[in-house]
């Protein structure tokens, strides 16, 4: 694994410029992801707010070869890259062989949780049911914010978005959000992994482990976002490092089908020091709003429980 | 009757989720997309309140299916989109086509093909409106111009999917979408609301696709009706057939029940045509820089005219062949590269019909058809 000093030292594959929002959790997961890798890249990018906020004519911030094809479709259109490269190298038709196997073209699919947790599921299941050899990574910061924070099946239960508006009738969004990484687990990937980017260490690490399997590849990153959670732009970094701290969103792998989890915090946090800070869960706060707290506690709880259950087991 | 009128600025989406609740939409399945967004926004907030259903699918094509299975079970269901989901939607637009379902779609036309140009306009999806999906199939589609119409013609597409049992589409462009202008939004009776037949005898005896009827009643599902639906060819009871007389039977009512009715689907406005010889064939918001151009043309002392399809689908055929045969010329205006030009061309066989087409994600200036109304008087 790198170190901070030889990773500063490394190339930046995403460059700054773009056109993401101040305090958005989607640049660093994007660098520190292009950086863990050993030899080139080729990314695809499912429509949202990566592929609009980087690639704005005459500007691009990728400095690998890199293509957006539709919203439901990255983990297909990527398929379709690998395919074509294994197909050329066991014909001997690349222009330059790779050294080695770690130093081979890495593939990685971008997608936001809308892209990916919604209307592009159907093909990630599919690319990874095939068994591509690329990794795909979910920045999830649970809505549909380039379109206006409309909800997704990543929005977290009690959340007003656009299309959940907290009010009279509902209270923010009435559903549990959709567990992608057990999905992606079920799938019998190598390499299944949740990240945050406060943790950079552990992200770099996870990302690096998984360009170094030859297969399908996962990982599904916390990607906070002050325009649709409506908070401040300099929270966001404490604001992902809460939610590893309260188990919102617990740190951990899947590797080779064995469970170990990356981060326990000393003191886990109440899930009410995450939800304060941020405007999507304002409503929470008010008379009433206890029980949906209670609730989401009661999950979180649950949810970490299970996975402690399951530290050090293999799961598949 | 004139009932309490409320009158509000409104945007044209915001209109558009208006008028779905005047006509009694009391379900909308959806997914989020520029420039179409608000409508579902606007009835997330709305039809809650009124005890009616909204569900944000997982993506476009579940969407429409979701209105179709909604309007199976007896509702009024609408969804909205643009340009990628209209693509991704079209197999269930078929399967509602065919298995007679009636459901009202909105697409808020942008930049296309592809992900194209989600924040700027376009009317590029209008042969897609009619020839979408695969086989022969049923289409009205409704081209409003202004935020007031949006909501009129909202209605009367719930209306029309109601009354002929097929999906009605209503498609605007994304400055419609996004314009505000004031609404006069009437107490409810004060427009016409059409709920679709309710069918009547005994249970047994149901056919969902009974022959004797033009449009046969539609049953909901599950309230004391057991009866088949298929995307496949169908007989009377819904029921696949590999008779080829049911199978062409079936194919020619489908399209006979809008064919035959074309002046009742039909609507156009007709702005100082009477003794125009430039003839200006607009709609949409397209229809506002040419009634514009019209108005000035008029003041130089050109006879201008200006013919607005309200319902595209059918093709005005007979108003637009009568209108065009006093005319000097034709200007068609439209924001794609030559689609309704293209029916103008095949129902006039008018000598002079001259195309303006821009595909810049920018609205058609008025002054652009001005030069084409002076070139051609």
């Amino acid at each position: 694994m790198a170190t901070l000093k030889e990773l500063a030292g490394q190339e930046e594959l995403f460059s700054g410029g773009h056109r993401l929002c101040a305090g958005c959790g989607i640049p660093p997961i994007v660098r520190l992801v292009l950086r863990s890798a050993k030899g080139p890249v080729v990314a695809t990018t499912a429509t949202g707010c990566l592929e609009v906020g980087s690639t704005i004519y005459p500007y691009t911030s990728w400095k690998v070869p890199w293509m957006h094809s539709a919203f439901e479709n990255a983990a297909a259109t990527i398929s379709g890259i690998e395919s074509a490269y294994k197909a050329l190298k066991r014909k001997g038709r690349l222009p330059v062989k790779p050294v080695s196997d770690d130093k081979d073209t890495k593939f990685i699919a971008f997608g936001g949780d809308g892209g990916t947790y919604d209307i592009g599921l159907q093909a990630l299941s599919g690319a990874m049911e095939r068994g591509h050899n690329f990794l795909y990574v979910c920045y999830d910061n649970g809505a549909y914010m380039n379109t206006g924070i409309q909800r997704s099946s990543a929005t977290p239960l009690g959340s007003a978005t656009t299309t959940s508006p907290a009010g009279s009738v509902i209270p923010g969004k009435e559903e549990y959000r959709k567990d992608i990484t057990r999905i992606m687990v079920a799938h019998r990937s190598p390499y299944v992994a949740q990240a945050s980017p406060h943790n950079w260490k552990d992200l770099e690490k996870k990302a690096a482990r998984a360009l170094e399997i030859n297969g399908p590849t996962f990982l599904n990153v916390m990607s906070p976002c002050p325009l649709g959670w409506y908070s401040k732009p300099e929270d966001s970094i404490a604001l992902a490092k809460l939610s590893t701290d309260t188990c919102f969103w617990p740190l951990y792998e899947v590797d080779e089908g064995v469970l170990k989890i990356s981060y326990k915090p000393k003191e886990k946090k109440p899930i009410g020091d995450w939800l304060k800070l941020q405007g999507r869960f304002k409503h929470l706060f008010k008379p009433g709003g206890e029980e949906i707290i209670e609730k989401i506690q009661l999950d979180i709880d649950t949810n970490w429980e299970r996975l402690l259950d399951m530290d050090g087991k293999l799961i598949f | 009757m004139a009932g309490k009128t409320v009158r509000r600025l409104l945007q044209g989406n915001e209109a558009c989720a208006e008028g779905a609740l005047y006509a009694g939409c009391n379900f909308f399945g959806g997914y989020p997309i520029t420039p179409s967004t608000e409508i579902a926004e606007t009835l997330s907030r709305e039809l809650p309140k009124r005890g009616g259903k909204w569900i944000q699918m997982e993506d476009e094509i579940a969407s429409i299916a979701s209105i179709v299975g909604a309007s199976i079970a007896g509702a009024k269901a609408l969804t909205a989109t643009s340009g990628p989901g209209l693509s991704l939607k079209q197999e269930v637009l078929g399967y509602a086509c065919l298995t007679e379902i009636p459901c009202v779609l909105i697409n808020v036309m942008r930049g296309g093909p592809s992900t194209g140009y989600p924040t700027g306009p376009s009317q590029a999806d209008i042969m897609q409106a009619k020839w979408g999906t695969h086989g022969d199939h049923p289409v009205i589609t409704l081209t409003p111009s202004t935020v007031p119409e949006i909501f009129t013609e909202t209605i009367r597409a719930f209306n029309l999917a109601e009354k002929y049992r097929t999906p009605v589409f209503v498609f605007y462009d994304e400055i419609l979408g996004h314009m505000r202008e004031a609404v006069e939004l009437p107490e409810q009776g004060v427009i016409e609301v059409v709920d679709r037949a309710k069918p009547e005898g005994k249970p047994e005896d149901y056919n969902p696709y009974d022959t004797s009827y033009e449009v046969a009643p539609l049953a909901p599902f599950g309230k004391g009706r057991r009866f088949h639906i298929t995307g496949l060819n169908h007989n009377d009871d819904g029921f696949p057939t590999n008779d080829s007389t049911k199978i062409d039977e079936g194919n020619r009512r489908i399209m006979a029940k809008i064919d035959n009715n074309v002046s009742d689907i039909e609507s156009t406005e007709e702005y100082l045509m009477d003794d125009a010889e430039v003839i200006v064939f607009a709609f949409g918001s397209t229809a506002r820089s040419a009634r514009f151009a019209v108005n000035r043309a008029r003041e130089k002392g050109i006879k201008a005219g200006l013919f607005r399809p309200i319902t595209m689908w059918p093709f005005p055929e007979k108003a637009l062949k009568k209108a065009a045969d006093k005319a000097k010329s034709i200007i068609v205006p439209e924001m794609n590269l030559g689609q309704t030009i293209l029916e103008v061309e095949r129902v006039t066989g008018h000598g002079t019909i001259v195309g303006l087409q821009r595909v810049d994600g920018e609205p058609i200036h008025p002054t652009e058809i001005i030069e084409l109304i002076e070139k051609h008087s």
